[in-house]
């Protein structure tokens, strides 16, 4: 299969005769994050017209979840968003627990905040590497950044067996316990993180170049973002005081103190901040939770996981997500297998305004608004 | 006062104290956390997981735990589990698997099928290096691949197995105490009608004739 | 240690002198006999020979022992070893030997020419590109004298030839029938046009104190010691700082480097002049950059950091053409240092960079140079000079930069 530029629809509308130019940016490009494809036309350098095209990674994940049993969907939500399984694990779980009116027992739900928050720190860690990949950085910052992140990975293949694909929430708790010396091996990981993360803003934030590529690029204010129903980071930054934390109050996040940082211009070097932002609140969230932990059974020993047959019904259930808000949707008619079983990924409904951001921007921004908004296809394409 | 440039100037400074740092924190990796691969294998975790195995007690083929009732295979969310139950030479289903076939290939790791075991004869191994010249047939590891020693299993995950030997002494101990209790039972049984039998063969042997004539005259 | 440092010198000398031998042995022999002016001829044809052969010698194994060090160093800074199996015989030799396997691969590439491209072009073009770049180093002086070609005008000739390699990039770009190669090749064009000015301007700074446009010459400008110990370099006056640096900046924008890559750069949608060519084609284009690189850092060694003059006088002993390529290779150093930190500009703020902070500056420079020398290098004039400097530095860069963009003129707000 051939890209003919001139035979897409984009070029159909090709009104006022101005002399433009139709690329394809991707699906294969070292910088789009995934197998992501974008039509784009150009006016010289400025950008008229973007239409991005995915669906290149579809895996039928909605579908094999009707044909798995409701445990067998687990190890499935782990390759959603890839770069964060536990956080998918944790959505899935609740949404089932809504469904079904589980208890989840108080252990659990610590220890599910505690990875949780490790899942975000380790998210937007990675994130400061790929944006700065994106603009050509030669991969200084995202060695540095995965350096830091493996420690979080390896804490967690010490919990659970694997490094990414976790499969570690269960229906109304944990699938184990956290093994002895582990909390004090994640406690001491917390003190020296924030180490790392000021080396990383002396590098980054005072750098002269990176605050021309970012800073006003990609403007969308907070209307525009509600209206889109984005979520997560890229909301926050355009000045949306809104956190499914603090909004919906699951687990035990209405016990800790931590504050919800957003940003008032709302372009790339917004994300950018916020995210090195919420990592810090991260950051006091695990040392609470650390210090609140109590003893207890991490399961709830009246849920039955193999042949785990919920009422009929249906439950949204949703959590603030490292990318935004990740929901699921699930219908049930009492048997041992989901109805209908819908995913709503952060990362799609968050590129439905790539086209908005990008209009009257350069080429070489678009790479960077992409970045920006941390998408990751696993979600997308489900 | 912010000079232009000051930014890339201290930027340069972190890139530097990563080289130097590169240099002589190995030994704490701090730093350079490369692992020259294959000089260097990693040390792997207790709890690592990646492909199942079976486990068996002192003999492969006596001491297989496996009793092929194929739950882990209903399971199984890719379904990369077969299994065939073995006869015995009269065709009666016995209860072991005759084969046994994972494929690695499919095998996502997600340890579904070491949960539903009721039996405890599968768990996961640790194995990385299973790459093979052909993409189909040496990925599908069969029963004798699979069989591996519980010693085997004490040495790669030590508490896991350790836990797991618990439960099977604790439960065997429960089933020598139960099946002690129903002997016991049984013999007490046995004792008292004895004796019952005893003390009514005593009581027939004080009036013997009484019962004789009616019965004859019937 | 006076032997070390007439080596190269003495080499040379050696090898003339075997000819002259071999030729006199010869015409003995056959009993030939040479007119008077066949002699000379030939000695003079063999000394160009000789500097042909050991510029071509010595830039190509520091281009290979560059391409691997590079990848060394970055490697380092970000954490990580860089090539270090390749060796030979069982021995890794830290992976010195890659630049081999890396020609071994070019070599052995698939040569790809483009259906509708121009065909004479498109071969011509890394012949154009290389050319220019092997003459640049001929008028640099590595060592007390030894200048390969000695030109009162060094400086005029080195910045005619740079500007070969800039037709090459554009005919790269236009033989390969590839409306994004065109487009990649305009915007290179136009960058490192933008970036001759302020590179020039910086030189003519030089120029202008030390009174005269041979390299040699102005080596010989910046000996001595001033207070016994400090050298007289360039670089350690207040307007030679602003014209090394701005020179520095010009250097990695002609030769393409980090942060000035756009032309190459691999994240954005125009894949760059380069994307037709493949195999040996591309193999000399790169060569053709590192030894523009190597050239380009040659001269700013010569023209502010005191040539092959040692930084202290009791370190004299050590020979000039080793001091020569040792502050060569920190300059290349700091060069790969640059690469590892920075992302990269956007083409309209290069373009801004260039003509709005780093013009200005460099006339500044000249400015402050020419009022350094008049004033008698004395204290006054040092003062003087770096006001000349200091204020325009900061005037334009609040301009430029600090006060729309800075990372602390932003507001956060929190809730709880």
């Amino acid at each position: 299969m051939s890209f003919q530029p001139h035979t897409t629809s984009l070029s159909k509308a090709n009104g006022a005769g101005a002399s433009t130019l139709d690329v394809s940016l991707g699906p294969q490009h070292p910088s789009t994050h995934g197998v992501f494809r974008m039509n784009v036309r150009m006016d010289g350098e400025t950008i008229v017209k973007l239409q991005p095209v995915f669906g290149y990674l579809h895996r039928n994940h909605e579908k094999l979840a009707e044909k798995n049993s409701w445990l067998g969907s687990m190890p499935y939500t782990d390759r959603l968003d890839y770069i964060c399984p536990i956080t998918n694990n944790w959505a899935y779980a609740v949404a089932v627990e809504k469904l079904a009116g589980i208890e989840v027992p108080e252990r659990a739900e610590y220890i599910r905040v505690i990875v949780g928050e490790l899942t975000r720190i380790q998210n937007h860690t990675a994130f400061l590497g790929f944006i700065l990949g994106d603009m050509g950085a030669w991969g200084s910052a995202l060695m540095y950044a995965f350096r830091e992140r493996e420690k979080i990975l390896d804490l967690f293949e010490w919990l659970t067996g694997a490094r990414m694909m976790v499969n570690y929430m269960r229906f109304g708790g944990v699938r184990c316990d956290l093994p002895v010396g582990w909390l004090e091996k994640a406690r001491a990981y917390v003190e020296t993180y924030p180490a790392f993360l000021d080396e990383m803003e002396q590098l980054l934030t005072g750098n002269e170049i990176l605050l021309a590529r970012l800073q006003g690029v990609g403007v969308l204010s907070g209307e525009r973002a509600i209206n889109g129903g984005l979520s997560g980071p890229v909301l926050r930054a355009s000045g949306v005081d809104y956190d499914i934390r603090k909004v919906d109050g699951y687990g035990v996040y209405p016990r800790l103190n931590f504050r919800i940082p957003r940003g008032t211009v709302g372009d790339c070097f917004d994300r950018f901040m916020l995210r090195i932002l919420e990592i810090r609140e991260s950051i006091k969230i695990l040392q609470q939770a650390f210090a609140q932990i109590p003893e207890g059974p991490t399961l709830n020993p009246a849920v039955k996981q193999r042949g785990f047959k919920p009422p009929a019904g249906e439950a949204y259930g949703r959590i603030e997500g490292p990318k935004g808000e990740l929901g699921f949707h699930l219908i049930s008619e009492g048997g041992e297998k989901p109805y209908r079983y819908h995913v709503r990924p952060p990362s799609l409904i968050n590129l439905t305004l790539l086209e908005e951001m990008c209009l009257g921007t350069k080429i070489a921004d678009v790479m960077v608004i992409l970045g920006s908004i941390d998408i990751v296809l696993g979600e997308v394409d489900r | 006062m912010n000079l232009p440039g000051s930014g890339i100037i201290k930027g340069m400074a972190v890139t530097a104290l990563n080289m130097i740092g590169s240099y002589f924190d190995r030994a704490h990796a701090k730093r350079l956390t490369t692992e020259q691969y294959p000089e260097e294998r990693p040390t792997l975790v207790e709890t690592s997981r990646s492909f199942p195995f079976l486990v068996f007690d002192g003999d492969p083929e006596a001491g297989i735990r496996c009793v092929a009732c194929k739950i882990c295979e209903k399971e199984c969310p890719p379904q990369c589990i077969y299994i065939v139950q073995d006869k015995d030479a009269n065709g009666k289903a016995i209860r072991r698997p005759r084969v046994f076939d994972i494929d690695i290939s499919v095998c996502m790791g997600c340890q579904i099928c070491v949960e539903v075991c009721p039996f405890e004869s599968i768990r996961m191994d640790n194995i990385y290096e299973v790459s093979s010249y052909n993409r189909f047939a040496p990925l599908v590891l069969h029963k004798e691949q699979l069989l591996k020693s519980n010693a085997y299993y004490n040495q790669i995950h030590p508490t896991e197995a350790a836990e797991t030997d618990a439960r099977i002494e604790a439960a065997r101990i429960k089933k020598a105490a139960a099946a002690k209790a129903t002997a016991e039972k049984v013999a007490a049984a046995k004792a008292a009608a004895a004796k019952a039998a005893e003390e009514k063969a005593a009581a027939e042997k004080a009036a013997p004739e009484k019962p004789s004539q009616p019965e004859q005259n019937a | 240690m006076n032997f070390l440092e007439n080596l190269p010198l003495a080499a040379k000398k050696l090898i003339l002198d075997a000819v002259e031998w071999v030729c006199n042995w010869l015409c003995a022999k056959t009993g030939i006999k040479l007119p008077d002016w066949a002699m000379p001829a030939l000695l003079t044809l063999v000394s160009i020979l000789i500097v042909i052969v050991t510029i071509i010698a010595v830039f190509m194994v520091m281009f290979a022992l560059m391409s691997v060090f590079e990848r060394k160093i970055l490697a380092r800074m970000q954490n990580r070893y860089g090539p270090n199996r390749v060796g030979f015989f069982r021995w890794r030799l830290c992976g010195l030997f890659q630049p081999v396997a890396d020609g071994i691969k070019m070599l052995t590439k698939e040569d790809i020419v483009p259906r509708g491209a121009d065909k004479i072009v498109h071969f011509l073009a890394p012949i154009a590109m290389v050319a220019p770049a092997l003459v640049l180093p001929v008028i640099l002086p590595y060592g007390r004298g030894m200048v390969p070609i000695e030109l009162s005008t060094g400086i005029l000739f080195f910045f005619a030839m740079g500007a070969g390699t800039e037709l090459a990039v554009f005919m790269a770009g236009w033989s390969s029938n590839n409306k994004y190669s065109v487009m990649g090749a305009m915007r290179a064009i136009a960058q490192m046009i933008s970036y001759e000015l302020p590179l020039v301007m910086s030189a003519v700074v030089v120029a202008l104190v030390a009174g005269t446009l041979s390299p040699n010459g102005i080596v010989e400008a910046q000996a001595g010691y001033s207070f016994g110990i400090i050298p007289k370099w360039f670089v350690l006056t207040p307007w030679g700082f602003v014209a090394c640096l701005l020179f520095y900046i010009g250097a990695l924008a002609e030769s393409n480097r980090c942060p000035f890559d756009l032309p190459e750069g691999e994240s954005e949608l125009v894949a760059g002049h380069l994307t037709e060519y493949s195999g040996f084609k591309y193999a000399i284009f790169f060569m053709a950059e590192y030894v523009g690189m190597f050239a380009i850092n040659g001269l700013l060694v010569t023209l502010f950091l005191g040539g092959y003059q040692s930084p202290l006088p009791f370190l004299e002993w050590i020979p000039s053409w080793c001091w020569f390529f040792g502050k060569l290779a920190c300059v290349a150093f700091s060069m790969v240092w640059v690469r590892a930190t920075l992302p990269r500009f956007r083409i309209d703020q290069m373009m801004q960079f260039a003509w709005k902070f780093m013009l200005p500056m460099s006339f500044a420079a000249l400015i402050a140079a020419a009022t350094w020398y008049y004033a008698g290098r004395g204290p006054a004039a040092w003062g003087i000079s770096a006001l000349i400097v200091g204020v325009p530095y900061l005037v334009l860069g609040r301009l430029c930069f600090t006060r729309r963009h800075a990372a602390d003129n932003r507001r956060y707000l929190y809730s709880e």
